[in-house]
């Protein structure tokens, strides 16, 4: 294991961040910390990094404990939210910062340095920049030039607080895909910080999932997608309609594909893409209305109304691939059949 | 016409900024040199090297300069408590450091002269347990003039301390860096500039300080007199271009000193990315 987590707990004051956090890190991987604003996810990440002390429990790093070592002595490498870059320094020197500031004994010739400095510059593809000051430069190039100050210590584990939570959407997009690819170049044990599920699914090797200070689920993108441990972990994982069974959806249900014997709780969350629209046939019995769409590029969006049998009404969302939405030709206001492919099931 | 400026006024700003310069600054500054310049050269030059204007000249700019730099390096280590640390009773303390700005000088003079005197509270310690005296000698003069500056530093360091991202210290330790490597290569270099500029306010004030440095001064020619006190000193022997020439080298020295303070804060903050 490249980082261990025992029994990690911490609060402030009366209010407790994590709850006994116990979680293993193998080598190599690219691992996100998902959930809500205030779930522990970034105080999680400054315990590990040792900028922050946990009230109890221990962090091993490459098997060695690290609880009490301070920060500057664990090797590992922190890309602050805000990316912290030294305003003063030009990128060339915020980048040598980490090997200038070493012990005389360990600190490597003005020539080496250069060297090294221009090859992360070149890796994270901002030599160009060298000579300018961080207020020269845009939001995506700092967080790259935080990237390689932080790479050039070799650090045994690279630790992210929400790395693209202050780009534009684009960039983010850009550099999410960079990410990926970076990490697979260096293979250092790495983990991020995110509260948007998009992009923790789309770049990390295995999500971990926290709400109030506790471990919802760990495991892989697919994973934790396809088979949502609780409640939480799926709504908080894409989109999701609820039906909650107390609520006469029962029969509801039954016509739209579920069936009694499948039930296997009292809620179930069904993916909008797991909804199949059929234009209706019956006439008035059919359960739902077209009330709206959007276009989400290859996905259309469907916002579709469902009359209760009590009357009694509730909103859903189905999703279907653009091509078959046109094929439909539907119109606002149609009546729907709605099949349901796969619900998950929540006590 | 196309209006490119959000805040319309430039013309009524700088008109009244000119004016405010002439009739605050350049008028009266105009007619002290006129003055001196009833003067011949030669006079003009008797009287700055007669030996007792050089040295009020040594002990005005030598105990200013001094105490400035006494001034940055404790209202530096004030800020800096003021901004990362609470205590109790910050908000008081906070509140006293504006002290100087509003007391009176002469009160602050007759007070300080009273506790460093030799017979003071903490002159008598100074005095039985060091035996440096305090008041009435040149180091009177730094006191005071450290009482006085040291405000402007501290108002001028605070707010760029609190706007340092205190991230920075910790990406900083995240690269290795030790406290003090920290210390020197993140925080001082971004508050340099603010602690040069609050050095030069205190170095300006202290030039010019007269009401609390006559009274703890002892006011020995040669030693502990100030110009300040030989300009009036002049005055009321009814020298007055002897004076307005004191007070026109007075004004060049500071000028000139204030000039190569604010080319130093220009090259730090080039140096350190800030331009």
């Amino acid at each position: 294991m490249s980082i261990s987590v025992n029994h990690i707990s911490k609060h402030f004051g009366a209010f407790s961040a994590l709850n006994n956090i116990n979680l293993d890190i193998p080598e190599g991987e690219l691992v996100a910390l998902l959930g809500p604003s205030g779930c522990g996810k970034t105080t999680l990440l400054r315990i590990i990094a040792g900028l922050e002390q946990a009230d109890q429990g221990d962090i091993f790093l490459k098997g060695d404990k690290v609880t009490d070592k301070p920060v500057k002595n664990r090797q590992i490498g922190f890309v602050f939210q805000h990316y912290a870059l030294f305003r003063h320094m030009t990128v060339f020197e915020n980048v040598a910062f980490g090997l200038r500031v070493k012990p005389r004994r360990d600190r490597p010739s003005n020539e080496v340095i250069t060297k090294k400095v221009h090859a992360l510059l070149q890796l994270v593809q901002l030599d160009w920049l060298h000579d300018r000051y961080p207020d020269q430069l845009s939001g995506g190039q700092r967080q790259r030039i935080a990237l390689a100050r932080a790479l050039a210590v070799e650090p045994s584990v690279l630790l992210m607080d929400e790395p693209f939570g202050a780009l534009d959407a684009s960039v983010r997009k850009d550099l999410r895909q960079w990410l990926r690819n970076l990490h697979h170049d260096l293979n250092v044990t790495s983990i991020f910080v995110t509260h948007d599920q998009e992009e923790a699914m789309e770049v990390a090797s295995q999500v971990v999932v926290l709400n109030h200070g506790r471990i919802e689920q760990q495991g892989s993108p697919s994973d934790i997608y396809d088979h949502p441990v609780n409640a939480f972990v799926s709504r908080f994982i894409g989109q999701t309609n609820v039906f909650d069974l107390d609520e006469h959806d029962a029969d509801w249900l039954q016509t739209a594909g579920i069936l009694n014997p499948h039930q296997e709780g009292k809620i179930a969350h069904v993916r909008p893409h797991d909804i199949i629209i059929e234009k209706s046939t019956t006439g008035k019995a059919a359960p739902a209305t077209v009330k709206d769409w959007q276009h989400l590029g290859a996905l259309i969006r469907l916002e579709l109304v469902k009359n209760g049998v009590n009357g009694s009404t509730a909103h859903l969302f189905a999703e279907m691939p653009n091509d078959q939405f046109k094929e439909l030709n539907l119109n606002r206001g149609d009546k729907v059949d709605l099949k349901i492919r796969q619900a998950h099931w929540f006590h | 016409m196309p209006q490119s400026n959000i805040m319309p006024g430039f013309r009524p700003a700088i008109s009244l900024t000119l004016v405010y310069l002439a009739l605050i600054v350049l008028i009266p500054l105009s007619a002290m040199l006129l003055k001196s310049m009833q003067l011949s050269l030669d006079e003009y030059w008797a009287i700055l090297t007669n030996h007792r204007v050089q040295a009020s000249f040594r002990v005005s700019f030598g105990a200013a300069l001094i105490a400035a730099a006494v001034a940055a390096v404790f209202g530096f280590i004030i800020a800096w408590s003021l901004v990362r640390y609470t205590f109790p009773g910050k908000r008081l303390f906070d509140a006293l450091i504006d002290l100087p700005f509003a007391l009176p000088t002469a009160v602050a003079g007759i007070v300080l002269a009273t506790i460093y005197e030799p017979n003071g509270w903490i002159g008598k310690l100074v005095m039985d347990n060091l035996g440096i005296q305090i008041a009435y000698k040149p180091l009177g003069i730094v006191f005071a003039l450290i009482f006085i500056g040291l405000p402007f530093v501290v108002r001028t360091i605070e707010p760029v301390l609190q706007e340092l991202d205190t991230a920075m210290e910790e990406a900083a330790a995240s690269l290795g860096a030790t406290r003090l490597q920290a210390f020197l290569k993140v925080i001082l270099p971004n508050i340099l500039p603010a602690t040069i500029t609050g050095f030069a306010l205190a170095f300006a004030r202290g030039v010019g300080e007269y009401g609390s440095v006559i009274f703890i001064a002892g006011n020995m020619p040669y030693i502990s007199e100030i110009v300040p006190l030989l300009i009036i000193t002049k005055l009321e022997q009814y020298e007055y271009a002897g004076a307005t020439a004191i007070g026109m080298t007075m004004l060049i020295l500071s000028f000139v000193l204030l000039l190569l303070i604010n080319g130093l804060q220009w090259w730090v903050r080039r140096r350190s990315g800030q331009l």
